[in-house]
């Protein structure tokens, strides 16, 4: 990895040796990655390559059987639970650490039960205590950001899947997350929405905002991303800045992947 | 007197048996409401043990639903009553009272009513959480929000509103079990009818009446339900 | 707990034990009967049946189940014209008022869940029937009732449990069926929790079994959602 050549920002996240196993299958064989302020890292691979489980363990939605997780310079304590496998040790610190990191799901997730609004400032208000006057100024803001400024009293299901998403994008946002995780944000999507969710990722990544995107968009990890990653059964086959791993990667893994 | 007409009996005059019957409805009411209560409080518990108690905790709440949906809810009411009478009895003999203590019916028919309602709203909140959307509530999670937090204000909002239809067919259930509490001798409504069949000779007409009143708290209840229904599933699509 | 009298309180309990089955069996099996006229008429499009079956359901469901007994067992005898019809030597029986509500009741509810298994049909296959020339009673009978049985069956399952339950008002205008003897027991020794476990524990039974019973129904009815017996060799033959 390149940390030692120059003055490189602060690591935001960083991960550390990380192995999960799910019963007899080991899904993370020993993950290592460090994203730095202001990154775009684009995690690729097949289905079960264990792409989503790093996300999902990077904010404790899995808890990694070994190995550490830091972000912005607080490791996660863990402990041994027996069997192989941790568990947090203080969820205090776990739930603080999730509000400071904003993710956006497959499938939305957005509360059925509250309008888009009301997803918006749920957990500035009730986890980050900010006064609901504030929260919602700024969820009118976020909400414009993506695009969807009408669509603030409209209940989930009644908007399109990209609407959703991006409703789910000003979620997250809202938390002012330190990163950001994105679980294949595009992939429940039909083709003729994936863009409009891309384009407001791509807003994102040209703000400065460090990302940590799951995906299965080639030219999203190509044109936007600042570094690629490619997860094949549970281990890193290859990494670098696009340009170089999209024209003359070394593993023959990575030129079927993309091939495809 | 001893013939009054149909509309003798439910005036309200002072040879009407109108206010009595009124009284018997609000006791039949009262009974429901605290049995659904108490039923509301189980139920809530033992869907919490069913969906995340360990294994014993799980056996047990198992075991309390199997045997109380098949077991005659005539039963677990006589089980209170006597059973409670039995309780207070050797608790008055042991303050040196003699003879027979009764139980309050009220309180053993609302106990009974709440006991059988809980093991139906078990099913009906297991049921409803099993049909939340589990990734809303790993959003929830995933926003940082504690366990207390996440059940305040994701879970359980979700899940109440997938369980109203079920606890509005549980209510009616609980509406019409209130009728077997007239055993114990509480004056709700069937019991108020039978005095007045008793004492009237037209038992017809007292249990027609009964029947028709059980049929309106039955009916505007339901028509009460549909509407918080449509209230609590805003946001829902309809298809 | 007292084993002896535990023992003693079962035989008494299993004595009473022909009486709760046979107002069981008898009621479920007439309300059936019921409650398929009940269903056919909200289906039929002929107005005045849909709304005869519908304010059936409706009052009998609405109302509890021994407030029917009592307008049955009770109510009747108030008019002169029941007690000198020809009805009145059955109508003066608790025996059959209790039955005749039972089954009265289970029919309104019973109507209801059969009318699902009903519309749960799906059309195309009674039009491929129809396509094939059977005529109208030939489908009934061998497209749509068994289509609809399979899928009635379990809702079928609870009614006949809550039956089997409902059987315990019967008590209340003197038959001495379980819970009758059981009353009387606890009357008579105020041995509440004894008595209650017991003839708990034969309830429990009866719909146990009832519960197997309709179980392995269901298992024969639907051969199409099991698990493909593994003849397969003889099919690959033919195919490949």
């Amino acid at each position: 990895m390149n940390m030692s050549a120059k003055a490189t920002p602060p690591v935001a996240i960083s991960v550390r040796d990380l192995h999960k196993s799910f019963g007899p299958i080991e899904v993370l064989k020993g993950i290592s990655i460090d994203a730095h302020e202001g990154e775009v890292i684009s995690i690729l691979g097949s289905s079960g390559s264990g792409k989503s489980t790093l996300l999902r363990c990077i904010n404790m939605l899995e808890v990694p059987d070994s190995g550490s997780i830091a972000v912005a310079g607080e490791t996660i304590r863990l402990k041994a639970a027996g069997g192989g496998k941790s568990r947090p040790a203080d969820q205090k610190q776990v739930d603080r650490i999730r509000s400071e990191l904003g993710m956006v799901f497959q499938s939305f997730n957005l509360w059925s039960h509250k309008t888009v609004l009301e997803n918006v400032i749920e957990a500035p208000v009730h986890v980050l205590k900010r006064p609901r006057k504030e929260a919602i100024n700024e969820a009118e803001a976020l909400l414009a950001k993506v695009g969807i400024a009408d669509k603030r009293n409209h209940y989930p299901a009644h908007l399109s899947g990209g609407q959703q998403q991006r409703a789910a994008i000003a979620r997250a946002l809202a938390m002012r997350p330190k990163a950001m995780l994105f679980d294949e944000p595009t992939s429940a999507l039909d083709p003729e929405l994936v863009g409009e969710v891309l384009r407001v990722m791509r807003g994102l990544a040209e703000e400065g905002r460090t990302m940590l995107v799951v995906t299965h968009e080639m030219g999203f990890a190509r044109d936007v991303s600042s570094r690629v990653v490619f997860l094949h059964k549970g281990a890193i086959k290859e990494e670098g800045a696009p340009q170089d791993v999209f024209t003359h990667s070394k593993s023959e893994r990575f030129r079927q992947f993309i091939s495809n | 007197m001893s013939n009054p007409g149909f509309l003798d009996i439910i005036s309200f005059g002072p040879d009407g048996w109108g206010h009595a019957l009124a009284v018997g409805a609000w006791m039949t009411i009262l009974i429901a409401l605290a049995g659904f209560a108490i039923g509301s409080v189980i139920g809530t518990f033992g869907a919490w043990a069913k969906i995340s108690g360990g294994r014993f905790v799980r056996m047990l709440a198992d075991a309390y639903t199997t045997v109380l949906r098949g077991i005659p809810d005539l039963l677990v009411i006589y089980l209170f009553y006597f059973g409670g009478s039995a309780v207070v009895t050797a608790v008055g003999q042991f303050f040196g009272a003699e003879g027979f203590v009764s139980f309050p019916g009220f309180v053993a028919g609302a106990l009974a009513v709440g006991v059988t309602s809980g093991a139906q709203q078990t099913e009906v909140f297991r049921g409803a959480f099993r049909a939340v959307h589990p990734g809303e509530l790993e959003a929830a999670t995933a926003c940082g929000m504690g366990r207390v937090l996440k059940f305040r204000r994701i879970t359980a909002p979700l899940t109440l509103r997938h369980a109203l239809p079920g606890l509005g067919n549980v209510w009616q259930v609980v509406l019409k079990e209130s009728a077997l509490v007239s055993v114990t001798g509480v004056v709700e409504l069937l019991r108020q009818a039978q005095i007045g069949a008793g004492s009237t000779s037209l038992p017809f007409d007292f249990y027609f009446i009964a029947a028709m009143i059980y049929l309106a708290i039955s009916t505007v209840s339901g028509l009460f339900l549909n509407a918080s229904e449509r209230w609590f599933s805003r946001g829902v699509r309809r298809g | 707990m007292d084993i002896a009298f535990a023992t003693e309180t079962l035989v008494s309990l299993l004595s009473a034990l022909p009486l709760t089955l046979e107002l069981a069996v008898t009621a479920i099996a007439l309300g059936a009967v019921l409650a398929v006229a009940l269903a056919l008429a909200r289906l039929s499009g002929i107005l005045v049946l849909n709304w005869f079956a519908r304010l059936y359901v409706f009052v009998f469901r609405g109302t509890p189940l021994l407030v029917q007994i009592f307008l049955i067992y009770y109510g009747l005898s108030q008019f002169g014209a029941v007690r000198h019809s020809i009805f009145w030597p059955v109508l003066r029986e608790p025996y059959w008022c209790a039955v005749l509500a039972l089954l009265l009741n289970t029919a309104a509810y019973a109507s209801e869940i059969i009318r699902g298994g009903l519309l749960s049909v799906p059309h195309g296959q009674v039009e491929a029937a129809r396509a094939c020339g059977m005529p109208r009673f030939m489908i009934f009978r061998r497209i749509v009732m068994p289509l609809a049985i399979r899928q009635a069956l379990p809702g079928y399952g609870n009614e006949m449990i809550a039956m089997v339950k409902a059987t315990s008002l019967a008590s209340i205008i003197t038959l001495m069926e379980i819970t009758g003897v059981a009353a009387k027991i606890i009357s008579e020794t105020y041995r509440v929790i004894e008595v209650f476990v017991v003839a708990g524990a034969i309830y429990l039974a009866i719909n146990f079994l009832l519960t197997r019973l309709i179980a392995f129904v269901e298992y024969q009815l639907s051969p199409h959602q099991r698990q493909p017996l593994p003849v397969s060799g003889r099919l690959k033959g033919e195919t490949h």
